[in-house]
């Protein structure tokens, strides 16, 4: 019953996040969204991971997305239509991947033979795991971010004598 | 929870409230026990933290004024102490003025986000022996992840208002604390290196032994005593207190990110700055000054819970004189202090605490990690104040 | 329906969502917007294969959605870098805009 409330709330938030007009109304709605898949990965039992989405999503995703629009002041939208000029096909495609992804959920036979077993992930035995078997991803994912880091910046950088 | 029961008149004092809690609960019906067992833990610390709100109010306002030559308010109450009661008349019934042109939804859900953030940092801190909320597996995590929250409503308070100094205070306060909001967590992941466990009741029991009489804070050594330096300036710089407070800098952009707020949303914003403030203090005291445990091994009777408030009164304190002695520093020196001076003083703390757990016992792991701490913040700090050219400091005078 | 099931469906409308919101919009950063809606209903796909699924002491659904988030924050960071940037250029945010090189 939770998980209804939970997940309505999430789409609910995804839907209005697309959809709005003002981008900051559209970047709030974000936030609801990923608050309310926090709270479903809490449920499901993965607490770091919940844990971890609130702190990364909300607290710096959705800040950078904020930022970025006050960087970009462009004039209340005075474009009339918020959508692509070839948005039908763009919406049948969408139909079409959905419908597939629903039948082959409703039909897979590894849902049927699912367990209901008691998920643990103590904290010993994630940073276990990150330090012995996946200590490769761990490293690659350090110099990922540092490259990151260092392009964004870059990219933004204002060069020397280039006009406002 | 069923503990043994205490035998002796100390151990009675020192439990006294989780044995109030049981004795209320068990009038009610199996079933919602441990829902009302919660409910009451809850309703104890919205109380008991909103009253030390209170009073910290009346007390900053005296301290001040004394710091300042003055006397702080003495009218209302003997000694001024009733403040808090006129403070609190007076922000309910103060017109409640909103702007026309300001996003009606946004702008009312700014100060509760707030102050819902703040009070559910306390979940996880443990204010006595048995009386956390909850026990996590991942406490600190969580501390992090409400407090990374109140970094939202900012920016909800200061765009929804409408008005270029709102937004102008709004973003240079999420700035300053995205960016100290790395050493703050660099500062206690050494305490989790040191203590191997995320779960904040595990770090104070991990403190609660003692050689001599001196207890086994991790304050006690070289990279704990850094990075309870770098925790409590970057707890201040998080809380937007002076001498951090330049986004809601009254002398230059009116109050920042909340000008457009008065009345109760204004005392809620106040109140939630004051709330996350205790939080964090509570969570130094947790990481590194051994949370509930008495500092000298002779003094153990004394109820824990007194100890934990005697604690946090009297990083209050150091707050308010800090707040009353030292001049605000400009956005630039701010930013440049925490990406050029904590981070790395953080970066080295981790290395520190890593040797220091790997070196034998003794003098020699106290004499090497105290040198890796102490050189390079010697070098930084004067490198960075003047210019990499460290020669003898030449002192100026006024003539 | 069990709850795997009704995990999936969770995830995969999320992930039509989003995918509708990067297509059809005009804005580039409701476009990234949708981007990060999709790679949220693949993580909400790991970890409930994680929790219901045959073998969980592996914590490999966990361990791949910790690197999904880090590899999302890196993206959002450089996605929007390019915004800004462009936008510096050609004024405007509306990727319709931006077929100077369409022959």
């Amino acid at each position: 019953m939770l998980f209804t409330i939970f997940a309505i709330l999430t789409l609910a938030g995804a839907v209005a996040a697309i959809s709005l007009r003002n981008l900051v109304h559209s970047v709030l709605a974000l936030t609801l969204a990923f608050a309310g898949l926090a709270a479903v990965y809490l449920l499901l039992g993965a607490q770091f991971i919940g844990l971890a989405q609130i702190l990364v999503y909300i607290g710096a995703v959705a800040i950078l997305i904020v930022f970025a629009i006050l960087l970009i002041r462009e004039a209340e939208p005075a474009s009339p239509s918020m959508v692509v000029s070839s948005w039908v096909g763009s919406v049948v495609a969408v139909l079409v991947i959905f419908g597939t992804m629903a039948w082959a959920i409703e039909r897979s036979a590894i849902t049927q033979r699912a367990t209901g077993s008691q998920a643990e992930a103590s904290m010993q035995q994630i940073g276990n795991a990150l330090m012995l078997r996946f200590a490769l991803p761990l490293e690659i994912i350090g110099l990922l971010l540092t490259a990151a880091l260092i392009g964004a910046v870059t990219i933004a950088l204002r060069e020397k004598g280039e006009g406002r | 929870m069923i503990l043994a029961p205490p035998n002796t008149a100390a151990e009675t004092a020192d439990q006294i409230f989780v044995i109030l809690r049981d004795w209320i609960v068990r009038h009610v019906p199996g079933g919602l026990q441990p829902i009302f067992s919660d409910l009451i833990s809850v309703v104890a610390i919205l109380a008991v933290f909103a009253s030390l709100f209170a009073i910290t109010t009346v007390l900053e306002r005296k301290g001040l004024g004394r710091i300042q030559n003055r006397y702080g308010p003495n009218r209302v109450g003997p000694f001024g102490l009733l403040q808090p009661l006129a403070d609190g008349i007076k922000a309910l019934t103060k017109e409640n003025i909103v702007p026309l042109a300001a996003d009606q939804t946004v702008y009312v859900l700014a100060p509760v986000v707030l102050v819902v953030a703040a009070f559910s940092m306390y979940a996880v801190l443990p204010i006595g022996r048995n009386m956390a909320l909850t026990n996590l597996d991942a406490g600190v995590l969580f501390f992090f992840a409400a407090s990374s929250v109140m970094e939202l409503s900012v920016f909800m308070a200061g765009w929804s208002s409408r008005n270029k100094y709102s937004l102008l205070g709004a973003m240079r306060a999420i700035a300053q604390m995205i960016s100290y909001e790395v050493p703050l967590i660099l500062a206690s992941v050494t305490v989790i290196m040191a203590a191997g466990s995320l779960s904040t009741v595990t770090i104070v029991e991990k403190q609660a032994g003692y050689t001599g009489i001196l207890p086994h804070w991790f304050i006690l050594t070289p990279w704990g005593f850094a990075g309870f330096v770098l925790f409590m300036i970057a707890t201040i710089a998080e809380s937007n207190r002076s001498p951090f407070d330049l986004p809601e800098g009254e002398s230059e952009i009116i109050a920042g990110y909340f000008t457009e707020y008065s009345g109760f949303k204004f005392a809620l914003f106040f109140l939630g700055e004051y709330i996350g403030l205790f939080a964090m203090s509570g969570l130094g005291i947790t990481l590194f000054l051994g949370g509930w445990g008495a500092p000298l091994s002779f003094l153990t009777w004394v109820p824990s819970y007194i100890w934990f408030f005697a604690k946090l009164l009297t990083l209050i304190a150091v707050f308010i004189w800090l707040r009353g002695t030292l001049p605000r520093l400009r956005m630039d020196q701010l930013m440049n202090f925490a990406w050029k001076f904590m981070l790395p003083m953080a970066l080295i703390n981790l290395v520190t605490v890593g040797v220091w757990e790997f070196l034998p016992h003794g003098v020699l792991r106290w004499l090497v990690c105290s040198v890796m701490v102490v050189v390079p913040y010697v070098l930084l700090g004067r490198g960075l104040m003047q210019g990499w050219k460290v020669e003898r400091r030449v002192y100026k005078f006024a003539e | 329906m069990t709850p795997l099931t009704s995990c999936l469906l969770l995830s995969a409308l999320l992930f039509v969502i989003g995918l509708a919101g990067a297509l059809i919009r005009r804005n580039a950063i409701v476009v990234l917007i949708g981007i990060e809606l999709m790679l949220n209903a693949a993580n909400l796909n790991f970890i409930a294969f994680w929790r219901y699924g045959p073998n969980s002491e592996a914590l490999t659904g966990m361990m791949f959605v910790i690197f999904s988030i880090a590899v999302a924050a890196a993206e959002a960071a450089v996605g929007l870098a390019l915004i800004i940037s462009l936008y510096r250029h050609i004024k405007t945010a509306n990727i319709d805009e931006v077929v100077s090189m369409s022959g």
